[in-house]
């Protein structure tokens, strides 16, 4: 049956002892937009760090399938390579190397080539512009001091190099002002018509997902998947919030 | 989750662990007496003054203890260290005429492509004596003297070396300032004349061979009013079972309004007792800027001293220490001001691992006459694992109210939401530590030239290796 990218069975996450996530059943075929939305709480990031293997964060039951891979026990860096891509919330500042430096980096890991100094140049450049950002961005050291709207364009921009098969973007519209909320919307779009890759979009809001073909929308409430629809359910939310599910 | 452990005692430090036979190198007794260090003075071609100085130092050297409030040195034992190993070759003017052996040693250690990065002269010490040393037309033009010590004191400059040799570190100051006073063999001088500025850093880069052979280079650079230089050491060393011993020393002297930025990256294979001795002088309006990275040894004592003498006069010191397995590494710096207006500013990072212990000692001293002066203390530290061991012990003298003086310290551990980050993004869990110890060491790389960067950020991969778990 497993044409899907991503196939998540059963599955049960602990933090600190708790449980937060309780047998969630989702399955993302290649290219799809899935929505994953709920109330504050709910265990929406949970679950994509739970996907990620953040060691803070055990399963305890279930299966994460990827690409017809059990990658339930793999770690994070063999994810990543992979094609499993995590957008954080908050991404962490880490002074030493720069934006650049760190994306090629990682590309050259994932790829186990190295990357022509040029080639690499010219495609950061056009990755910052369709992000609106100043190239000198590029030379700063990743994240520090870099402004909340800054970090989460730097976050779709290593997005945008990287070219996942699978990005899971966590609240990447929260703390955003509306035009960044615009750039970093028309970053997602340029991912999905270069790459064509499947998107996983953890969100309360709705603004991001305006200019989005969405395929699925699931709610998230304390810690259960309760259910699964099309588009037309985040206007429902939109109008009637979460009460309903609750 | 699955966990891969990996177990490694000690780095792999192939690289910078290679040595040559000593077959046809030139050795004395071991053991230390008036006898020896006449027949090192002989073989020096010493000036009789020089010969009177190191027998004074030796006489001094045998009244004074060791000091008995670092790390322990127990491991020394003077009496089975050579203390002048000299490889059987002689000053080189070209990198063709440098003997073929000695020549591979650099070119592992990479001096050839450093002086392709342009960098102005290169005076490289191979055991005791300077094997190889050339410097740029353009610079000697501007008038630099940079020479080995040996030959200058012969040359035009004699009396200037005369005047300044072991003033600023004497032989009384500590039983291994009188040590190196008596044994010092190799080492640059550098002159920077009144007004010049050195656009492109003068570099040196010198390591030990010989088994149980110490090392006792002085430097002494000059760097007269209202001059700029920048001056590189690098050094790095063989691994060898028997204890090893480093007692060099650093005079530098900065007029008024000069600027010198000494950098240094050491990297002392795992058995070596380091127990250098550096200071500066400034005059007024001068500044001094320490770089300082300090890899490798079983021991260091290392407190670099900046004497701010004149009216105005600065000094900055930023440095980085990992201590790993087996390691005891004391260091910091000092700072005098004893004059107004003046201001220190202290930056460290240490790393400690594998139960390494790492002591960062400050100590600031702000005299009576030292008004409107300023001084601002910070250090860090990053214990990897819990084994290890991380101290700050900052002394202050302050002896005027009209000072401002700040003291900061800071300890922490690597966060694992930034390992996790890092690996989101594809790196392995060594990688991502690795950088993450880079970043809190950029204090120091980013002040260095970037073959050096590379080079420091290079070690500290190697000395992340193996710390999962």
């Amino acid at each position: 049956m497993s044409a899907s990218l991503l196939e998540i069975k059963d599955l049960c996450v602990n933090v600190d002892e708790k449980e937060i996530l309780h047998d969630i059943n989702l399955s993302v075929n290649p290219g799809e937009v899935h929505v994953l939305m709920g109330p504050n709480g709910a265990g929406k990031s949970t679950l994509g760090f739970a996907i990620m293997g953040n060691p803070r964060y055990t399963i305890t039951n279930g299966s994460v399938c990827f690409d017809g891979e059990d990658i339930t026990e793999e770690s994070t860096d063999k994810k990543a390579n992979k094609g499993i891509y995590l957008s954080f919330q908050n991404p962490i500042e880490v002074p030493g190397i720069s934006l650049g430096n760190f994306i090629r980096n990682a590309l050259e890991r994932k790829t186990e080539k190295k990357i022509r100094l040029w080639d690499f140049k010219k495609k950061m450049k056009s990755a910052l512009e369709v992000l609106q950002m100043n190239p000198e961005y590029a030379d700063r050291d990743l994240n520090v001091g870099f402004s909340g709207g800054e970090k989460k364009k730097a976050e779709i921009l290593q997005m945008l190099m990287l070219k996942p098969k699978l990005a899971i973007l966590d609240e990447t519209d929260s703390g955003l002002d509306v035009d960044a909320v615009k750039t970093v919307s028309i970053g997602i779009e340029e991912y999905k018509k270069e790459v064509g890759g499947a998107l996983l979009i953890i969100t309360h809001s709705t603004r991001i997902l305006d200019a989005l073909d969405v395929d699925k929308v699931h709610v998230l409430v304390d810690g259960k998947i309760v259910t699964t629809s099309d588009k037309s359910l985040i206007e429902d939310i939109n109008e009637n919030g979460f009460e309903r599910f609750l | 989750m699955a966990e891969e452990k990996t177990y490694v005692e000690d780095v792999d430090r192939s690289l910078y662990d290679f040595r040559n036979e000593d077959k046809d190198s030139f050795k004395l007794d071991e053991g230390l007496t008036p006898e020896i260090v006449k027949q090192i003075s002989e073989e020096k071609n010493d000036p009789e003054w020089m010969k009177d100085f190191r027998l004074k130092a030796l006489e001094i050297y045998n009244k004074m203890g060791v000091p008995d409030w670092g790390p322990s040195i127990e491991g020394l034992d003077m009496d089975n260290i050579v203390t002048y190993v000299r490889a059987n070759t002689h000053m080189s003017a070209t990198w063709d005429e440098v003997p073929e052996e000695i020549k591979d040693t650099f070119e592992r250690l990479g001096i050839p492509q450093a002086e392709r990065e342009s960098l102005a002269g290169v005076g490289a010490q191979y055991d005791s004596e300077l094997v190889y040393h050339n410097v740029k037309k353009e610079v000697a033009d501007q008038g630099v003297v940079y020479t080995d010590l040996e030959s200058a004191l012969w040359g035009p400059h004699a009396d200037m070396i005369k005047e300044h040799f072991m003033k600023l570190i004497t032989p009384r100051d500590h039983k291994f300032a009188a040590l190196h006073g008596a044994v010092w063999s190799g080492g640059s001088f550098v002159y920077v004349p009144p007004g010049v500025s050195v656009e492109i850093p003068l570099q040196s880069y010198f390591r030990l061979n010989a088994p149980g052979a110490g090392q006792f280079e002085h430097t002494l650079i000059i760097v007269d009013e209202g001059a700029y230089l920048h001056f590189i050491e690098g050094c790095s060393a063989p691994k060898y079972n028997i204890a090893n011993l480093h007692a060099g020393a650093v005079e530098l002297f900065v007029g008024k309004n000069a600027t010198l930025r000494y950098s240094t990256i050491e990297n002392w294979s795992k058995n070596m007792y380091n127990l250098n001795t550096k200071r500066a002088t400034v005059e007024e309006g001068g500044k001094v800027e320490w770089i300082s990275g300090s890899f490798g040894s079983h021991v260091s004592y290392l407190y670099p001293e900046s004497r701010l003498m004149g009216r105005g006069a600065r000094a900055e010191f930023t440095g980085v220490t990992f201590a790993g397995n087996g390691q005891n590494l004391d260091t910091g710096c000092k700072m005098l001001q004893a004059a107004p207006d003046t201001s220190s500013f202290v930056s460290t990072r240490s790393i400690s691992k594998d139960g390494g212990i790492s002591t960062f000692r400050s100590s600031v001293v702000i005299t009576e006459a030292a008004k409107n002066s300023k001084s601002a203390v910070s250090c860090e530290s990053l214990m990897i694992d819990d084994i290890s061991q991380s101290d700050t012990i900052p002394a202050m003298d302050i002896r005027t109210a009209d000072a401002d003086v700040g003291h900061e310290a800071k300890i922490g551990r690597i966060s694992d939401d930034a390992v996790f980050y890092l690996m989101s993004r594809g790196l392995s869990e060594e990688d991502a530590k690795a950088l993450i110890v880079s970043g809190f060491a950029d204090n120091v790389s980013k002040e260095l030239p970037l073959e050096y960067a590379v080079e420091m950020n290079n070690l500290i991969r190697l000395e992340m290796k193996g710390s999962i778990g």
